[in-house]
């Protein structure tokens, strides 16, 4: 098989040096889908984190086969200012960053693209509509046609279906599953186990110690998923160092 | 009195007054934009605060040259802006302080640094003039400095115009693109030192913000998208000068509080009458089909 598209070796990431995510090794094939799953607090959203290098491992060491800056993220709460006045299509192309950067233009093509990714969203005609206006799903799929116009080759979604409705959330599993047969890399955290079974071949356990990763038959096990509900619960304010060696 | 007489003739016979009204049309060009994008950064007081901390740095500049020369004040000015934003900006990311918080320490030490300095040394006239403004008293070196400053920011918001916008509503898109976000946060507080320092000649410290915060605000009442609210700042930042540079020349006022009593009247209408104003919650309009 190729390189991977992303590695981890060894991967520990701490806040006040307690890990959140400890000692988790693997890697994500090119190409592949992943489901992360794990209870509240299992580190999940910290992993994608230190995987686009906003946090710094505090151990072990994350290798992309290309830069964090051209995966397209979508974090669990997007820090954005919905009363900011700016449009629907102007929130969408900014999604070609990458080809415009701060100061290319952005011709008629790149907003063809944008008009495009609305109409995949299900969201024709909300072009001038200003974001503070739109509903949560409503955003929340103006955020995918901004993935859509990355076009980037790793994609990273933290918990993109919570608090959308069945029909939204079933709109944005295909444009999931598009991305897996256009070649790309998808990881998701997801909470509904259902889904997760149902569409991602690959599935990542963590309750900040890695459970299993793997094809998610194997993975998402009754055992497994206890294993993981137990470990997380477990928090010690004042634990020793850990003696792992590095 | 003839129209003329009133609305041009002072234009047209005083040096003084064409100067100021330039002044004011540098203002209303690099002021109000910046301080658009300031209250969409929510940063409002953030502006009031820097624009007290220019104090100590034109104190200075005073004392130095020696006479009420705005452009050693103007130096001195951006010299005492820059230092408070940087260090502010620094013990925000070193503590658990705030940015919004260092920010309020800096600036109160800064103005009572910028009193005592005026008080020790200058005449009582002079704190008056430093605190309110000489807007009559702008000589052509200074509506240099001001029109200078002014083509620095419209240049400056005409290139960072993308990554300063996204930075406003997105800033963690601009951080995973690799946008340079503290760079351009960097560069924009640069702009804003800068225009408190030309608003301050005009204006004086403590009303330097006034042609910068006031229209931004009116132009959130009146417009709902961004290029159309920054250009709403410009017009009634220029208009609020020349009202207040007309009604201070024939009424005898002090030109700088004059002009932004004019902003302050256009607020409060349009407190009333813009479409998101008060006004809209009495009337009541007919919903739509769909
Ligand atoms: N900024 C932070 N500072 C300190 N602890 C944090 C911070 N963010 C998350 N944590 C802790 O790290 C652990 C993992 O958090 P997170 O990765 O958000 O979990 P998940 O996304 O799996 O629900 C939790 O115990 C959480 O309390
Ligand atoms: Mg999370």
């Amino acid at each position: 098989m190729n390189a991977p598209a992303i590695a981890l070796e060894n991967l520990t990431v701490t806040y006040n040096r307690h890990p959140a995510v400890h000692h988790v090794s693997g890697s994500l094939a090119r190409g592949s889908l992943t489901a992360i799953a794990g209870p509240n607090g299992a580190g999940k959203s910290t992993l994608l984190r230190a995987i686009m290098g906003e946090l710094k491992p505090a151990e072990g060491a994350i290798r992309r086969a290309v830069s964090s800056r051209d995966y397209g993220y979508l974090p669990q709460a997007a820090d954005i200012n919905r009363r900011f006045p700016v449009s629907v299509i102007d929130t969408v192309v900014t999604g070609a960053w990458k080809r415009a950067g701060a100061f290319g233009g952005i011709g008629r093509a790149e907003r063809q693209k944008a008009s495009e990714a609305l109409v995949a969203v299900g969201l024709e005609g909300f072009e001038a509509r200003p974001i503070g206006s739109l509903s949560a799903g409503q955003f929340q799929r103006t955020l995918f046609a901004r993935l859509l116009l990355q076009d980037a080759s790793v994609i990273i979604l933290d918990e993109p279906f919570t608090a959308i409705d069945s029909r939204t959330t079933q709109d944005l599993i295909d444009i999931v599953l598009r991305w897996h047969g256009e070649g790309r890399t998808v990881v998701a955290v997801l909470h509904d186990h259902e889904q997760v079974r149902a569409h991602f071949p690959q599935t990542l356990l963590i309750a900040r110690e890695l459970i299993g990763w793997g094809p998610t038959h194997e993975i998402m096990t009754h055992d497994n998923l206890k294993r993981a509900r137990a470990l997380a619960e477990r928090w010690d304010e004042n634990a020793p160092v850990c003696a792992v060696p590095a | 009195m003839s129209a003329y007489d009133l609305l041009i003739a002072p234009f047209m016979d005083y040096g003084f007054m064409r100067r100021a009204l330039i002044a004011c049309l540098c203002l209303a060009l690099g002021a109000a934009p910046i301080g658009t994008f300031l209250s969409m950064r929510r940063m409002s007081l953030m502006g009031d605060a820097l624009s007290h901390a220019v104090l100590p740095g034109a104190a200075i500049g005073y004392l130095v040259a020696g006479s009420l020369s705005l452009t050693a004040m103007g130096i001195g000015g951006l010299i005492a802006g820059l230092s408070v934003a940087l260090l502010a900006g620094v013990v925000s990311r070193m503590t658990v302080l705030q940015e919004d918080a260092s920010f309020a320490s800096f600036y109160l030490i800064s103005l009572a640094v910028g009193v005592l300095i005026v008080s020790l040394r200058g005449s009582n006239i002079d704190l008056l003039h430093v605190l309110f403004g000489t807007i009559l008293a702008i000589d052509n070196d200074a509506l240099m400095l001001i029109g200078t400053i002014t083509s620095l920011t419209l240049l400056a918001l005409a290139v960072l115009y993308r990554p300063l916008v996204i930075d406003c509503f997105d800033p963690g898109f601009l951080r995973a693109v690799g946008g340079r976000g503290p760079l351009i946060h960097g560069l924009f507080m640069l702009m804003v030192v800068l225009n408190l320092v030309a608003s301050f000649q005009a204006l004086g410290t403590l009303m330097a913000v006034g042609l910068m915060m006031l229209p931004a605000a009116i132009a959130q009442l009146w417009a709902r998208t961004l290029p159309a609210m920054l250009a709403i700042s410009v017009v009634t930042a220029f208009v609020s000068g020349y009202a207040g540079l007309i009604a201070s020349y024939h009424l005898e006022l002090a030109s700088g509080p004059t002009i932004i009593v004019a902003a302050a009247i256009i607020y409060v209408v349009s407190l009333v009458a813009a479409p998101s104003g008060l006004m809209s919650r009495y009337i009541r309009r007919p919903h739509l089909a769909n």
